[in-house]
């Protein structure tokens, strides 16, 4: 299992400084937030937020830098190989904790909250609460429609959602067409195939956001108007900023891949954000199923 | 060259000098260390939270903390504790032990590591700054309940929401390396039913927290949207429910106080066995009821909410769950008996502490089985004798067995040996006063008292009063550990490798104290 | 050992013993009492076996020390144990089971009930709504602020007192609707073996039969913000006569207040009035001195924006409250005479001095314009 020569890295000064980042990017954030409601300047807010950020991002940079650096200098062991193969995929299983929580939310308003307000169900006597509130889902009104302005239309699953659908699960069959080559040393092929990925999670992103404006725009489905709105943009919103991330990972690799970088078997960063991207295509698959189909 | 392998040519490599070697550490033990102090001081300053809640408590009246500085203090006490105190310290003694346990040079994602410990000192700022903040700190107690931690709560809440992320994002990062590093770092010949049970229980503890911290996460964010951005989950005017709060934060909420005891048991199965000079007892069946324990956490988190209206078969299916919950753990507790029978016993400080554990943690355990009993629960819900249970389980539990660890492997981090007739007062009176604190609180529960009040009627006084001078007495006694501590790093009686004659483990075969960079050749362990 | 002088306690304190109370109150319902015999029947299970993994611990401390010159013995495994030790338990929690399940089935009997309330949490005052009755009010917590501020001798039911307890007949079948208008808040009498939550835009149901008249004394156990110790619940229990009686005159009083809101008052009647109002309904947030708690979120009213402002915003403000904060809609808890008399406080104590008087007939041309 192990062999005699363990890697320990020197000292790093990334963590605290990446802490740091962390820390005053957050601040920022809180900042903007809660000043949002008072009539007060924005600007000190958004410097820290914004500073706080860019740094976070310089210091991350570097680290992964150093991680490279040390690859090729070769000091990473196989055994340390298998230990950021094996982070990686702890990593990717928390996230799918945390979609589940959203998930979940989601099935529990659908299967017993919005009966119960309507009127059906263990606690049907809420109803009595709401007595204009009619249970149905997607719900075309609110238990209270002053406070939460019900939307007016519902997005169709056969028209955006199922184009994503198609480019996501494409995506996912080319980026293991690219694996496929980089382990067939054929390094162009590699190259476009994870070019077209790239390109395909581009087009995804571009079709989500015209999709939030005509559902936001044409069918006043926002953050406000109710737990179908509260879920949708939950959920679509947090898989779009996932897919932006991996995509973003994947566009590094091949920026990696032109400066030479992977060989057919020592590839790691770019089998981590292939997988990323995988799991990104799952997520999506849920949501198409639970968020527009059913 | 930016880093080095160990082992080949830098055979003797130290740590480097000053604040820098604390800042920049990629190293097991140091950052072990790290974690330990952070969680000691957070402890005593939950701790003063603590203390002040005893101090309103105890008389009737309002006397020291306005209602709504009580709300704050209890929040920030629970909060601090949890978070602050019980995780970390386990993480701490993780760092510390699992490479030593299992024959490894160092955590496998070192820098990593560092990395989530650094978050958390700023994580714990993010959460005391909010003390000095418009509308005060978070007043919504630990467990936050929308819509007072929503609609209702304080704008500070805002930088509450992004201390509990940070807090999650530590765990989660702590917990990959923990895994990880059992999965892939052990040592040649020791395999998995080889390993002690302090490795196995962190093991399952780690699979806990990657399972239940990102759910967490996902309810503050849920939070700070209905605060900020006008989503409705947790109103039912927007077609949601608070309730559905309430079940993500318990899905989270069950598993993380089993992420409290488990390391706990990991400890006391190492320090019992040392001390009765036996091997355990029924070891394979101990693996087995941690991960049973493990799995059921995450079926039982209702039984928090017996109250909150649940249709009946939802009620009876908690219910049943969390009462299976009891037989792996009595399992474990009968077996820890069955390792003292026929054993040849001492009573060195880890040793009390651990016995003390034992016998109260089964006496919190056996409370919460009363509390699993939904009917019954239906009259203790919300009162002091939940406050009983928990803190049963926690202080003589979690914490008793973080202090015995502490003893027991003192030696090990120090190279000397701390004050055995000190470490035997400490024990002592923090026996004594924790059950003058919180063994009343059962009484004040079954009579009415609701727990989360800043004043009681009459009838609760002189309980009230027993509990708090427990509770004072406890707080002080604390300090002794903090002076034995702190002379046992200082110096004191040279400790040998293996200062415990009953002890095993791969930990007692490197000098004390153990090297800055241990088994940079792997050990056999046959 | 300690601990084993502190189980002993506990055992006989579960015999009901003494002026301090130990043990759970057995109650005046039938849900009450089988909760308690479940209680009792799983706290001696536990009792027992705590003492006895008690006595095992003690017992291997004793015997087996090695300063008494034990040797240890090697084994460590023994099926035929391990066995047991899991069966047993297993048993046990069955037997625990079945009767927990009887009664928490019969908890949730709400069905046959005779007389149904709504009740309802607010920050933090209890409101009561007799759904058949057509009666309805709100119950404040009555304990003087100096009580508590150590100022006068506390009361013998000290923070335990409303100003208009809930009544509900003894006998029959009382159906609760559990709600709340703002945070979660829990309705609970330990001697009914009623507790549940009150969560805003759901009911929640419970029932209970009480079989003795009597004062019952609760409080308010889910923590709804900074006074949710000061929210007791108290219940009259009294014969049906008694309670015909108490609906009827409900009634009249009702009616009696219609007829006043139609009068004009001097200034001096409706400061006096209003005072009142506002010691008992808006001090817990706005203090008595009209400071607040600013730092809490609860603005000053002294010399505030509304109250400088012309009165139609005040009035506004206190009658439809501002959503989703804590100051809630009056409408519904106080009359127009009360409204008019806090409003007319408001803008004259402390030093506001605006001088207006505001008649009810000026509230309820208000309250007209909103419906
Ligand atoms: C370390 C932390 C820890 C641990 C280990 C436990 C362990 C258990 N807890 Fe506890 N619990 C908390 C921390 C913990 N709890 C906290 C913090 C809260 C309050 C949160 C809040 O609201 O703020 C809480 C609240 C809580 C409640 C909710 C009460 C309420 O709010 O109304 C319930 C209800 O079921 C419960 C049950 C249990 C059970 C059944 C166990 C079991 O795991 C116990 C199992 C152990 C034994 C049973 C003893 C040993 C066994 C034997 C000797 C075998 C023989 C026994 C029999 C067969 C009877 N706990
Ligand atoms: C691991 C967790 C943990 C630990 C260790 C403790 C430790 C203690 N807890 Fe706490 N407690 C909780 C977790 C914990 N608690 C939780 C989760 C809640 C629920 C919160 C909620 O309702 O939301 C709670 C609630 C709670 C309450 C109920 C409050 C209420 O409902 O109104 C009480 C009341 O007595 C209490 C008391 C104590 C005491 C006396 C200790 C003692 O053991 C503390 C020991 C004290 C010290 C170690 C202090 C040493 C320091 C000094 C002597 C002062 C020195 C001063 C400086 C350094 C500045 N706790
Ligand atoms: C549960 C707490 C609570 C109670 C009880 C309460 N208020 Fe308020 N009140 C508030 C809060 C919070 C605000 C601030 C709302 C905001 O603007 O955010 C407020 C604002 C006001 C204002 C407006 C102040 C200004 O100029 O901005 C007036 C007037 C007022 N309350 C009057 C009353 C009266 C009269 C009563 C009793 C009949 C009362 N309040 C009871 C919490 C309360
Ligand atoms: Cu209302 Cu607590
Ligand atoms: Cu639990």
């Amino acid at each position: 299992m192990a062999d005699s020569s363990y890697y320990v890295p020197e000292s790093s000064r990334h963590p605290v400084l990446a802490s740091i980042g962390m820390f005053v990017m957050l601040f920022g954030l809180g900042m903007i937030m809660n000043h949002s409601e008072a009539d007060g300047s924005m600007t000190g807010p958004i410097v820290v937020c914004s500073v706080g950020f860019v740094f976070f991002a310089y210091v991350l940079w570097q680290w992964f830098s150093d991680v490279i650096r040390e690859n090729h200098q070769g000091l990473t062991s196989l055994q340390l190989k298998d230990s950021y193969a094996m982070g990686m995929s702890w990593f990717i299983f928390s996230e799918v904790m945390f979609f589940a929580a959203f998930f979940g939310a989601l099935f529990y308003v659908r299967s017993f909250v919005v009966p119960w307000l309507g009127g059906e169900g263990d606690k049907a006597s809420s109803h009595l609460l709401w007595s204009d509130f009619r249970a149905m889902w997607p719900p075309m009104s609110n238990p209270d429609n002053t406070l939460y302005p019900a939307m007016t239309g519902v997005v169709h699953w056969n028209e955006i959602p199922l184009i994503n659908t198609v480019l996501l699960l494409a995506s996912s069959v080319t980026v293991h067409f690219s694996h496929h080559a980089l382990l067939h040393d054929e390094r162009s092929k590699f190259q476009a195939w994870l070019g077209i990925t790239i390109l395909l999670g581009a087009v995804f992103v571009y079709y989500q956001a015209a999709e939030y404006e005509h559902a936001w725009n044409d069918l006043s489905i926002t953050l406000n108007s109710g737990i179908y709105g509260s879920t949708f943009y939950m959920l679509t919103g947090f898989h779009g900023l996932h897919v932006t991330l991996g995509a973003f990972m994947l566009l590094v690799m091949l920026l990696r891949s032109f400066k030479g970088h992977f060989t057919k078997d020592d590839h790691f960063g770019f089998a981590a954000a292939s997988w990323y991207w995988h799991f990104v295509d799952v997520v999506w698959v849920g949501l198409f199923l639970f968020v527009y189909i059913l | 060259m930016s880093s080095t392998a160990v082992g080949a040519e830098h055979h003797d490599h130290g740590p480097a000098k000053g604040l820098k070697r604390w800042l920049y550490t990629t190293n097991h033990k140091d950052i072990g260390t790290m974690y330990l102090v952070l969680s000691f001081v957070m402890f005593l300053y939950g701790g003063a939270f603590a203390m002040g809640i005893r101090l309103e408590l105890f008389e009737p009246g309002i006397q020291y903390f306005s209602p709504e500085k009580y709300n704050q203090m209890i929040t920030m006490h629970g909060l601090i504790m949890v978070f602050g105190a019980v995780m970390p310290a386990f993480v701490g003694l993780a760092n510390w032990m699992i490479p030593l346990q299992i024959g490894a040079p160092d955590m496998a994602l070192p820098r990593m590591n560092n990395w989530s410990f650094w978050i958390l000192p700023f994580a714990f700022s993010m959460l005391s700054m909010t003390t000095f903040m418009d509308g005060g700190a978070p007043n919504f107690g630990w467990t936050f309940y929308a819509p007072l931690s929503t609609t209702y709560a304080p704008p500070s809440t805002t930088f509450f929401i992004f201390a509990v992320h940070m807090m999650g994002i530590s765990s989660i990062m702590g917990a990959i390396n923990v895994i990880v590093t059992i999965f892939n770092m052990r040592a040649p010949g020791m395999t998995w039913m080889k390993m002690p049970l302090f490795v196995w229980t962190w093991l399952i503890t780690a699979f806990l927290l990657i399972a239940a911290m990102p759910v967490l996460a996902g309810a503050v964010t849920m939070m700070l949207f209905d605060i900020h951005l006008g989503t409705s989950f947790f109103d039912a005017a927007g077609g949601g429910d608070p309730v559905l709060f309430q079940h993500i934060f318990w899905f989270f909420g069950h598993p993380e106080v089993y992420i409290m005891i488990l390391p706990a048991f990991g400890v006391v199965s190492a320090i019992l066995p040392a001390f009765a000079r036996k091997p355990l007892f029924g070891y394979t069946s101990m693996v087995w009821a941690v991960a049973s324990i493990a799995l059921l956490s995450f079926i039982v988190w209702a039984h928090h909410m017996f109250l909150v209206g649940m249709p009946l078969v939802a009620e009876l299916f908690f219910m049943y769950a969390t009462m299976l919950i009891a037989i792996p753990t009595g399992i474990k507790v009968f077996n820890w008996m069955a390792t003292l029978y026929q054993g040849s016993i001492t009573f060195e400080t880890p040793m009390l502490f651990a016995l003390a554990f034992l016998v109260l943690f089964t006496c919190g355990g056996l409370s919460g089985l009363m509390l699993s009993i939904g009917p019954a629960d239906f009259q203790y819900h919300d009162t002091y004798f939940v406050v009983a249970h928990f803190h049963y389980v926690l202080v003589p539990g979690a914490v008793f067995a973080i202090m015995a660890g502490a003893y027991y492997w003192l030696p090990k981090w120090t190279g000397h040996m701390y004050d055995e007739r000190l470490g035997k007062i400490h024990f002592w009176l923090s026996f004594i006063s924790i059950n003058v604190t919180f063994f009343p609180q059962h009484f004040l529960g079954l009579a009415g008292m609701p727990r989360r009040i800043p004043d009681y009627a009459l009838m609760f006084s002189d309980f009230n009063m027993m509990s708090s001078i427990g509770g004072l007495t406890y707080g002080v006694s604390q300090l002794l550990f903090v002076y034995i501590i702190i002379k046992c790093v200082r110096g004191g009686e040279k400790a040998s490798e293996k200062p415990w004659d009953g002890a095993e483990g791969l930990e007692w075969t490197v000098p004390s104290p153990a090297p800055y960079h241990t088994f940079s050749t792997p050990p056999k362990v046959d | 050992m300690r601990i084993l002088s502190f189980l002993a306690l506990a055992l006989y304190a579960s015999t009901g013993f003494a002026d301090w109370q130990l043990n759970m109150p057995q109650g005046v319902t039938s849900s009450s009492n089988e909760i308690y015999d479940l209680h009792q029947l799983i706290l001696w299970i536990c009792a027992v076996i705590g003492l006895l993994v008690t006595a095992g611990i003690g017992y291997c401390l004793i015997k087996f020390r090695k300063s008494k010159g034990a040797v240890p013995a090697k084994w460590d495994e023994n099926l035929f144990a391990e066995v047991t030790w899991t069966v047993i338990p297993t048993i046990i929690l069955v037997l625990m089971a079945i009767p927990a399940s009887k009664t928490l089935a019969n908890l949730y009997d709400t069905s046959n009930s005779e007389v149904d309330i709504l009740v309802t949490g607010y920050q933090w005052k209890w409101q009561y709504e007799y759904i058949d009755e057509e009666v309805g009010f709100f119950s404040n917590m009555s304990t003087p602020r100096d009580q508590i501020e150590g100022d006068a001798e506390k009361g013998e039911h000290y923070l335990l007192e409303v100003d208009e307890p809930m009544v509900v007949p003894v006998g029959k079948k009382i159906r609760l609707l559990l709600t709340a208008k703002d945070v979660i808040h829990s309705w609970w009498i330990p001697e009914f073996g009623v507790k549940k939550d009150a969560v805003p835009g759901f009911i929640n149901e419970s029932w209970m039969v009480i079989d003795e008249p009597g004062v019952y004394r609760g409080q308010c156990t889910e923590l709804c913000g900074k006074d949710h110790g000061f929210m007791p619940v108290v219940v009259h229990a009294v014969s049906e006569q008694e309670y015909d009686a108490w609906v009827a005159g409900k009634k009249e009083i009702a009616a009696q207040a219609a007829l006043a809101s139609m009068k004009t008052y001097s200034k001096d009647e409706l400061m006096a009035e209003g005072e009142a109002v506002y010691m008992r309904t808006c001090a817990a947030c706005h203090q008595a001195n009209g400071t607040g708690i600013p730092a809490a979120g609860f603005p000053s009213l002294i010399g505030s924006p509304l109250i400088e402002g012309d009165v139609a915003g005040h009035i506004d403000i206190v009658l439809n409250g501002k959503p989703a904060t804590a100051m809630q809609a009056f409408a519904a808890q106080l009359n127009d005479v009360e409204l008019a008399a806090v409003v007319t406080y408001e803008r004259n104590a402390w030093g506001n001095d605006k001088g207006d008087v505001v008649q009810p007939a000026d509230v309820a041309a208000m309250r007209a314009e909103k419906e």
